[in-house]
């Protein structure tokens, strides 16, 4: 596994900061995925070590999760909101709008860079529908406006 | 009258110039009241707070100071405080202003709450879908740390303090605080079984841990510049302060709005700061409280009791935004995240969409809601595809009443709740959507798109 210098340093400056080591099991696996775009086998043994737990500790910790991913993440990653506030809204339609403008119909597109997913309410339901890219937040994306802010996507102006 | 906010907490969010950062905080004040406060013994910090009858804003409404008081004196291991800024409740977006806008308000109110309660660590625990609320907080408190704020000897007084921001893996469930602990613990998000019934007495590391939320830890903020018993003069009796409204939905104007606890109705806010329902919309049901509080049905009566104790009969528009005022009409007040529904939005949607948020966050601990999140998310469904039976709404109910005070988290509760509420008070359209069904009827959706996927 390859980690970035500055992610090993992070995480060798994070952990101290805890009472009890395992409590950085968290933010350590954030680190990874952001660096490595997912949680391998491989990352998880290195955790396991790391933190002096087993691997089936951090495994366990990786799937209760729905953040944490055990399959490579795309460069962008497109999460729709799906509860009531956005649902009423339109999320919905802006969902499949996204979904078929990406090319995401079966999972991720072919070229790897787009994957559209549903998610639960994300505190942003003033500015439904919400939807995210990455850590970007993208608020009253409409079923009207659905199309052209894939488009954007896909020209990375967004 | 029109109705106004009254702007404690949101105080200068929104106001022209104003930025997250420490500079701008400080030449509004900020920082003066923890520097006054340390000097004070501990003691009489909880007691301002214990005075001011600040409740939790986090959803359960539990005292703040009473909790505090959990500590034992007796305790000799380390103290922790945790702040839940885990904000997941559906149709809740107060925390994110604050983290976003005010954060060294929050950080402010933490260090004196951590003071208070003589804590020798700090968290904050942030949902995991807020990265940039995490990026800035962990700036604030690094700003904070230079200046003394936070850390070693805080502004000079001997007591140290550092907040540690954790962030969350994305479940709803790590809201609930012992689910939150097991996450801060770097295990799997179960929820604790009580009893001990609070993290007070044996919380994170099976040490005395307290946990608020964000909002109303930095009320105490607040609190502790006025004076608890001036706090305590705003508000109604048993629910001092304001409230942040935040409201979703089929509004003109979504939005948060900061209001006197008591001092406006469900109608005001709605009509009046919400600007009414969409054009050529009526109004047809709010979920006060976030999404697991009971709904409310515009048309509906309710008995309650004006100042002088007189009985009076009101409709949903009457009901002021209030803990009691919400509890007198058979809801709650919950986390103030108030969700709309117009007459063009079909409840039977309403709930299968609600129902399937719940079957999706279960944790699976316990078999009530594990299996009845389920099992009621998917009767839900069928009704709204078409394949509905007329005994499923009774079999909603009976199942909800199952699920409801058997579980070891409150999300038993939360997910049987808008089902009773929804059945009871639109059954007919449950009924009349089966029978459309039964009788060979097409299923257009009343809103364009269907509200389940
Ligand atoms: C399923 C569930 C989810 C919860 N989610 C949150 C949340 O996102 N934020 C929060 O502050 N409290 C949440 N709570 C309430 C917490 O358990 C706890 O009561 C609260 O953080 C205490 O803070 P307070 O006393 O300041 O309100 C949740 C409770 C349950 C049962
Ligand atoms: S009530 Fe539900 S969420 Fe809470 S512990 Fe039980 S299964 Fe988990
Ligand atoms: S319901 Fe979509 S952000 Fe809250």
């Amino acid at each position: 596994m390859n980690l970035k210098p500055e992610t090993i340093n992070a995480i060798d400056a994070l952990i101290p900061r805890y009472p009890e080591k395992r409590s950085a099991m968290m933010m350590v696996l954030h680190a990874i995925q952001e660096d490595i775009g997912c949680i391998s086998d491989e990352a998880v043994r290195w955790v396991a070590e790391k933190l002096g737990v087993s691997d089936v500790e951090v495994l366990g910790v990786v799937t209760f999760y729905p953040m944490f991913r055990q399959k490579p993440l795309p460069q962008k990653h497109v999460k729709v909101c799906r509860t009531l506030s956005c649902a009423m809204r339109g999320s919905h339609a802006v969902h499949d709008t996204l979904k078929e403008k990406l090319g995401c119909q079966c999972g991720q597109s072919e070229d790897g860079e787009f994957e559209v997913e549903y998610v639960e309410c994300m505190a942003a339901c003033d500015g439904a529908p919400a939807v995210m890219v990455n850590d970007e937040l993208f608020e009253n994306i409409t079923p009207e406006t659905a199309e052209a802010f894939a488009e954007k996507l896909k020209h990375g102006e967004q | 009258m029109s109705v106004q906010q009254r702007r404690i907490i949101l105080r200068h969010i929104d106001e022209p110039g104003y930025t997250a950062d420490i500079d701008c905080y400080m030449k509004h004040g900020g920082y003066a009241t923890l520097q006054a406060a340390i000097k004070r013994p501990a003691a009489d910090l909880v007691q301002e707070v214990v005075d001011s009858g600040l409740k939790g804003r986090g959803g359960a409404g539990f005292p703040c100071g009473v909790k505090w008081r959990f500590i034992s004196p007796k305790n000799t291991k380390p103290v922790y405080l945790i702040a839940n800024a885990d904000e997941s409740e559906p149709g809740t977006f107060k925390d994110r202003q604050i983290i976003h806008k005010d954060p060294h308000s929050a950080i402010e109110g933490i260090i004196l709450s951590a003071y208070a309660i003589q804590a020798k660590q700090a968290f904050i625990y942030i949902r995991g879908e807020f990265p940039m609320g995490a990026k800035i907080l962990m700036l604030a408190i690094e700003e904070a740390r230079a200046k003394g704020f936070v850390g070693e000897n805080i502004c000079g007084s001997g007591y140290s303090c550092d907040i540690v921001v954790h962030r969350g893996g994305g479940a709803y469930v790590c809201g609930e605080e012992t689910g939150l602990i097991e996450s801060l613990e770097g295990k799997r998000g179960y929820p604790r079984i009580k009893p001990p019934y609070f993290p007070a007495v044996l919380g994170l590391y099976q040490c005395p841990t307290i946990v608020n939320n964000i909002e109303t830890l930095t009320t105490v903020r607040y609190i502790l510049e006025m004076g608890g018993k001036e706090y305590a003069k705003i508000g109604v009796p048993n629910d001092a302060g304001t409230h942040i409204w935040g409201v979703s939905g089929m509004v003109q104007k979504p939005g948060y709005y900061e209001i006197e606890a008591g001092k406006a109705t469900v109608g005001q806010l709605l009509n009046e700061l919400c600007g009414g329902p969409l054009p050529g919309r009526k109004f047809k049901a709010i979920i006060p409280g976030g999404i697991s509080t009971k709904l409310l049905r515009f048309g509906e009566k309710f008995k309650i009791k004006d100042a002088d104790g007189n009985e009076k009969e009101i409709g949903v528009e009457d009901i002021p935004l209030s803990a009691p005022g919400l509890m007198a009409c058979g809801s709650s007040l919950g986390s103030a995240g108030m969700i709309v529904m117009d007459d063009s939005v079909d409840m039977t949607e309403v709930l299968a969409n609600t129902n399937a948020f719940f079957a999706h966050e279960s944790c699976g601990q316990c078999t009530p809601c594990r299996y009845g999140s389920l099992w009621i998310a998917k009767i839900s469904k069928r009704i709204c595809e078409g394949q509905g039976r007329l005994e499923d709404v009774d079999l909603l109910k009976s199942l909800a009443d199952q699920v409801e005070m058997r579980t070891v988290c409150a999300l038993g509760d939360a997910l049987a709740w808008p089902v009773q509420s929804s059945v009871n008070k639109f059954r007919d359209e449950h009924l009349a959507k089966i029978q459309a069904q039964l009788d060979g009827k097409s299923l257009e959706p009343k809103q364009p798109w269907s509200l389940v996927k």
